[in-house]
């Protein structure tokens, strides 16, 4: 239609070029063209899950630059550009808008949180720019669009092995569950660990929720105590788990506690020290594992971060990098149709985090472990598959 | 019965703490007629100054913890005293609400610096003080939860005798009374100001480090939340008067735990603002004030 009205008025012409150009400077194309391959990531770098967001970022960025050392992808060197969202809501969307429309990047890394992943998820779905989750783990982040990736396993996967690890290795019949109200991944989390828990013949005796940022649960621990469950489920994030389990503690609760991968941090150790004996959650990977693919990264991981040792949420920052520049390989461009189709047909990519294929619902099926905590240290309990 | 009374002693620990900053509260506005907003953010201070202090002192030992909590203190006194010195004292004689837009400007203005300063992240808050867990028939009563009574309880007599008993309290109450008339009769009213504003951050300073004591993990926006519900507790029992905001404190605290008790844990913050709403509306003096009639 374009072309011909463009062959009978000059006019017509010059409106349609002007919408070319825009909806080219839109698409990921125009970057394209350039010799380097912007690749846009936004993080919590500070805030209440800087802990999180800062192994992810450090993982991506030891990605990036290990490509860029291989000579980068498809000849072009990467340009890395990141955004700190503060770990507060609002700020995840302006971000993704800023690296989509100003800096032109042809797809985007983020996040931890799902809460913010499913902010940014829209705006990269309607621009057309392919978008993978290090670790967001609530479905429905890659349920917003096609254009929505995940490099690790999704809630309904760990809230069914949290609960088979709950009657098997726990032995528990009557679990308490206290789950922040305020996160998404906090509250699908409870709800995929109730319905096979309770399923299996398992039962929920108590239910008590927070918001993230509160300081005093002990109202809420002391209403769950009468209850005298076999086991708590506290599927939140690690600042508001540490003060709960030293709280739950304090009131002389004395029963296993367990989560999700929204405890992995070192400050989990710091806030509630002593008090995490006998409690566990369930994560992506263990630098314990002695797959050579794993240990190249950590060796890696540690030279560059002063000795640092990288958790999971390291290990999917870095997946997540590489698992998009295999894709930008295959697909020979770095077009976002064309781009998100080679990502969609990722397919047993070693990565550091275990094999990852994606699935159609653009989720990674990979296998989890299962951490504790003994004597103030992460300590590996078990793999579970997939 | 146990979980009941468990919960007796949760609602009171938390209104302790909501005690302790509405005392700050209350003293400022008894002497000035003006609400500090900023305290809430001088409370944050407090618990930072706890943090950097109590790191270089040996870890829960009775000396090291009142060092930290007495150098607390004295920070936020000074910092109390600075900050009227240079952003209300320049108001003097303005309107209130002048005074009052200019006290949400400083709050802001420390919790940005916080960040920039402090950092943005959580810290975990060092264990100043040697733990114990007392044990009564299945209740448990932790050495941080005394510790918060007992230390509210002697601030908020002290803070009374101050008031009440002193040459510098007689002073503070005549100004606030009718400031012209204080001068008149030879009282230096600026450093009757200045002095009611270092016992007001001071008590901030002690309620920070409190505060931190129980929940062991401080940022810079910490004082956001507890500050709002202290100035709630401050209203509730009648903002200006001292036994009034203790016993605000107390009963806003109890009636949190009794609302997540009964399992609305969700409705906990609504709940103690409604009382806010419905206590300027029933009784706008609160509980224990006299009502005045007053533009704020």
């Amino acid at each position: 239609m374009n072309k011909r009205f463009s062959v009978l008025l000059p006019v017509m012409a010059g409106v349609t070029l002007l919408l070319a150009a825009c909806s080219q400077s839109g698409s990921p194309g125009a970057a394209g063209v350039a010799d380097t391959i912007k690749i846009g990531e936004f993080a919590s770098l500070t805030g209440k899950e800087a802990a999180f967001g800062q192994s992810s970022h450090k993982g991506t960025l030891l990605a990036i630059e290990e490509l860029n050392a291989a000579g980068g992808v498809l000849g072009k060197r990467i340009d890395f550009i990141y955004e700190d969202n503060r770990s507060s809501p609002g700020e995840s969307a302006t971000i993704a808008k800023k690296l989509i429309t100003r800096d032109r990047v042809v797809a985007l890394l983020g996040e931890v949180a799902s809460g913010r992943s499913l902010e940014a998820a829209p705006i990269a779905q309607s621009s057309q720019v392919p978008m993978i989750s290090p670790s967001s783990t609530n479905p429905k982040v890659t349920e917003t669009g096609d254009y929505i990736f995940r490099v690790c396993f999704t809630d309904p996967f760990q809230g069914q092995l949290l609960s088979g690890f709950a009657r098997q290795t726990l032995k528990a019949q009557k679990i308490a569950i206290f789950a922040d109200v305020s996160a998404p991944y906090s509250m699908g989390l409870a709800q995929y660990f109730r319905e096979p828990f309770v399923a299996g013949g398992g039962q929920v005796v108590a239910e008590q929720k927070y918001t993230g940022g509160d300081k005093d649960f002990k109202a809420q621990l002391t209403a769950i105590k009468a209850q005298n469950p076999d086991a708590i489920m506290v599927p939140g994030y690690y600042t508001d788990v540490g003060l709960i389990v030293a709280q739950a503690r304090q009131l002389g609760i004395k029963v296993p506690m367990f989560g999700g991968d929204g405890w992995e941090a070192p400050e989990l150790i710091q806030i509630a020290g002593t008090a995490l004996e006998d409690t566990y959650y369930s994560t992506h990977f263990s630098p314990e594992n002695s797959d050579p693919v794993v240990q190249k990264f950590v060796a890696a991981y540690k030279a560059k971060f002063n000795g640092e040792t990288p958790d999971a949420m390291a290990a999917l920052g870095y997946d997540s990098a590489m698992v998009l520049a295999d894709a930008i390989r295959r697909a020979g461009t770095t077009d976002g149709p064309k781009l998100r189709d080679a990502i969609a047909a990722t397919k047993g990519y070693a990565g550091v985090t275990g094999a990852t294929t994606l699935d159609a619902q653009r989720n990674a099926s990979k296998p989890a472990v299962i951490i504790t905590v003994k004597d103030g240290k992460f300590k590996y309990l078990e793999t579970v598959a997939p | 019965m146990t979980e009941f009374l468990q919960q007796l002693v949760n609602g009171l620990s938390l209104g302790a703490i909501y005690a302790l900053i509405a005392l700050g509260y209350t003293m400022v506005y008894g002497v000035l007629r003006f609400i500090n907003f900023a305290h809430s953010d001088v409370f944050m201070v407090g618990a930072f100054a706890g943090y950097y202090i109590g790191r270089q002192l040996p870890p829960e030992t009775l000396g090291g913890g009142l060092v930290a909590l007495v150098g607390g203190m004295l920070a936020c006194a000074l910092l109390g005293v600075v900050i009227e010195k240079l952003a209300y004292r320049p108001l003097r004689g303005r309107s209130t609400l002048t005074v009052l837009i200019t006290a949400i400007g400083v709050s802001l203005l420390l919790q940005n610096l916080g960040q920039r300063v402090f950092g943005a992240n959580p810290r975990s808050f060092p264990q100043l003080f040697p733990s114990h867990e007392f044990h009564f028939d299945g209740m448990v009563i932790s050495s941080a939860q005394l510790a918060v009574f007992i230390v509210t309880l002697l601030l908020l007599f002290a803070l009374r005798w101050i008031v009440m008993s002193t040459r510098i309290g007689t002073a503070m109450r005549a100004l606030s009374f009718n400031p012209t008339a204080a001068s008149l009769v030879g009282i230096n009213n600026d450093f009757v100001i200045s002095c009611t504003f270092a016992l007001g951050s001071a008590l901030a300073g002690a309620g920070g480090i409190l505060y931190a004591l129980n929940y062991p993990s401080i940022d810079p926006l910490m004082g956001t939340l507890p500050g709002l519900k202290a100035f709630v507790a401050a209203v509730l029992g009648g903002i200006g008067n001292i036994p009034g905001a203790a016993a605000g404190g107390l009963l806003l605290g109890l009636i949190e735990t009794v609302v997540v008790a009964l399992g609305g844990s969700t409705y906990r913050d609504a709940v103690a603002f409604g009382v806010l709403i419905l206590i300027l509306l029933l009784r706008p003096g609160g509980l224990l004030g006299r009502l005045q009639t007053e533009k704020v």
